[in-house]
């Protein structure tokens, strides 16, 4: 197997199901980049950061769509196109500008099969980056994760790895429901092994990153990574900690977080996004609700601050869960 | 062009059909049988029989909360639609969208829309698979004009313009955005302007209430957009003789304008045209008329007799798979 980034699995991805089925097309702002420019170019950028490069080329124009910078015409186009047979992935840029389009993913593509009594199928996938960690600032930072797991109708993916990647994207385009695909920005570098052909890792799966008994910290998206280094670290101490990435917001693997948390009796929950009505105090709700006679310590949540998100580079680090934080919080709940 | 005698049964049955369902909607909801808003179609069904009299049944439309009248012109069926404006388990939408949500998109009918603006992304989509695929289909968006002031109409204006999609946008002006005059809410006073400012080629029919004139115009424009031409839009001059919705005392209209849609009633403009040409005559309206009430009879009664959704209907339909 060859050693893969993250950006390379998700360009993958990509084409081996355009490959694959006709009916997949790819649209969004600069997903090839160039029309009209005066270099004459017309796949100069595949993405703002690359990920989307070199499809244009093998797929044309009429399944690489680049379109003006419009995000409700961007989602709710691909709301339509795949209500009436074609399989789009339709690209956000950064999650942020959701803002601008919120009600064609959340009052239509959400809950289109719903209210139409099971008459609409929506085989979508939403691609967003989130996250801090560029010094992107407040409007293209932010980690929403939990605003889509809110809303019934919407699968919520945070890929943590290129493997995952890969697979949860192929998974995700051949899902028949609206799927919001959340890619870390950060991650984009990050290498792994990851199988030439196309394979899809399921929804609704979580995976261990580490195996333990006395803590169980369950993290996503980068945050899963950092947790995984701590554990590490840890386990020299003697501090045995398991790290459940649940890839997957929306269907949520419940079971597998409970199983292990009947082990260690003891909860850290890692989340990058600010702390309020998030997925960090969803799965302490999960705790308290359904692990509590299995409880040895209160559940320690590791998150942002109630703030945006801050630009100057001390602030951000400041502002973002570290291994630090991470550590002190596993300490806390072993103390 | 002289119409066939076939289509202007069909065109007759269409808006009249819409006119008697509404008319009992009505009755029924302020007899207490029907939650919810309902929002009525009567006086604009020209339009919605005009523009989908020119579409075949694999063609889509996205509709707006005033949306029965569509419905029924791309075809719905009729029972269907009345079990679920009353909640019942067995109407379109398993009574789980109501009058705001009515859908059937086998029959080309992406969805009325309770969020105004919200069809028109959605429209230019089934635009873009109908190009995709090479079928030959084109889509409408039925909006009005309070929509024409919204972000998302001008968005998917100009991305149909960009993509070369084969769409028609509708504006279906009938004076009021709820309770607030298009004069007041529509700055420049100029719909269509605006549509020409994105370069799509644009119509205005001005007399909505006049069929002959929406389907004409219709017909010229589908036929450009069927054959590749790309997007057009078409402001259409109607009114609506009920409220915003089914309660609204419409406060802000006079008398007299009242007075006015009511003489200008299209259906009655329509019939009395055709009898008058000698092209069809009055027995057979009357037989229509008989047709269409029994239909809706049958309907409402069935409607109301029909069952409820229960717990298991709940937390269906939320996903394929989940």
């Amino acid at each position: 197997m060859t050693k893969k980034t993250y950006r390379q699995a998700i360009n993958e991805a990509l084409h081996h199901e355009m490959e694959r089925d006709p009916r997949v097309i790819l649209c969004g702002e600069d997903v090839a980049g160039g029309q009209a420019g005066s270099a004459g170019v017309t796949d100069a950028a595949g993405g703002v950061l690359g990920v989307t490069k070199g499809l244009f080329g093998a797929f044309g124009e009429s399944r690489v769509i680049d379109t003006p910078i419009s995000e409700s015409a961007i989602i709710g186009m691909a709301v339509g196109a795949a209500n009436t047979g074609l399989r789009p992935v339709a690209e956000l840029m950064f999650v942020d500008f959701l803002g601008v389009c919120f009600d064609q993913i959340f009052n239509q593509a959400a809950k289109l099969r719903y209210m139409f009594g099971g008459k609409a199928t929506t085989p979508l996938v939403i691609r967003a980056m989130v996250g801090g960690g560029m010094g992107a600032a407040a409007q293209h930072s932010q980690m929403l994760d939990s605003l889509f797991t809110h809303i019934p109708g919407l699968k919520v993916v945070l890929p943590s790895g290129p493997y995952d990647a890969k697979g949860l994207l192929i998974q995700a385009i051949r899902d028949d429901d609206p799927v919001i695909f959340l890619e870390h920005k950060m991650l984009y570098d990050m290498e792994e092994e990851v199988p030439d052909e196309a394979y899809t890792v399921p929804f609704g799966e979580a995976n261990y990153l580490t195996d333990g008994k006395d803590v169980t910290v369950v993290a996503t998206s980068r945050m899963a990574h950092l947790s995984a280094n701590v554990a590490k670290r840890l386990a020299a101490e003697g501090i045995s900690v398991e790290v459940v990435d649940p890839r997957t917001t929306s269907p949520l693997d419940d079971i597998s977080i409970l199983e292990s948390f009947e082990k260690t009796g003891r909860l850290v929950v890692v989340d990058e996004a600010n702390p309020r009505c998030s997925f960090a105090t969803d799965i302490a709700a999960l705790i308290s609700s359904r692990g509590f006679r299995h409880q040895k310590a209160p559940v320690v949540m590791v998150n942002s601050p109630h703030t945006p998100v801050p630009f100057s580079p001390a602030l951000e680090q400041l502002y973002l869960p570290n291994e630090e934080k991470i550590e002190a919080a596993i300490r806390e709940v072993m103390s | 062009m002289q119409l066939s005698r076939e289509l202007m049964v069909e065109a007759y049955r269409g808006m009249k059909t819409i006119r008697v369902f509404e008319e009992r909607v009505k009755e029924e909801f302020e007899a207490g049988n029907i939650p919810g808003f309902v929002h009525l179609y009567v006086g604009q069904e020209a339009v919605a029989v005009g523009v989908c009299m020119n579409l075949v049944a694999s063609d889509f439309v996205g509709s707006t909360h005033r949306g029965h009248g569509h419905c029924i012109a791309k075809g719905c069926d009729v029972k269907g639609m009345m079990k679920e404006i009353f909640g019942r388990r067995d109407g379109l939408c398993g009574g789980k969208g109501g009058s705001m949500h009515i859908a059937d998109i086998g029959q080309g009918m992406l969805g009325a829309n309770g969020i105004v603006g919200g069809n028109s992304p959605m429209v230019i989509g089934a635009a873009l698979t109908a190009k995709t695929l090479g079928n030959g289909g084109i889509a409408v968006s039925f909006s009005g004009d309070g929509a024409s002031n919204q972000g998302t109409t001008f968005e998917s204006m100009n991305m149909a313009m960009v993509l070369k999609l084969p769409v028609i946008f509708i504006t279906e002006n009938n004076g009021y955005g709820e309770f607030t005059g298009v004069d007041y809410s529509v700055g420049s006073g100029d719909i269509s302007a605006r549509s020409a400012g994105f370069g799509l080629p644009t119509y205005k029919v001005e007399d909505g209430t006049n069929f002959f004139s929406v389907y004409e115009t219709i017909r010229e424009a589908a036929e450009k957009v069927r054959s590749g031409g790309g997007p057009v839009a078409i402001e259409i001059i109607c009114r609506r003789l009920h409220g915003h919705f089914l309660g609204d005392p419409q406060a802000y209209r006079s008398s007299e304008d009242l007075d006015d849609v009511k003489r200008n009633d299209p259906i009655q403009l329509f019939r009395t045209k055709v009898i008058n040409a000698g092209l069809i005559d009055r027995s057979t309206f009357d037989d229509l008329d008989s047709e269409v009430e029994q239909l809706v009879e049958d309907a409402a009664k069935e409607a109301g007799e029909a069952d409820f959704p229960t717990v298991a209907d709940l937390t269906s339909d939320v996903y394929v798979t989940y």
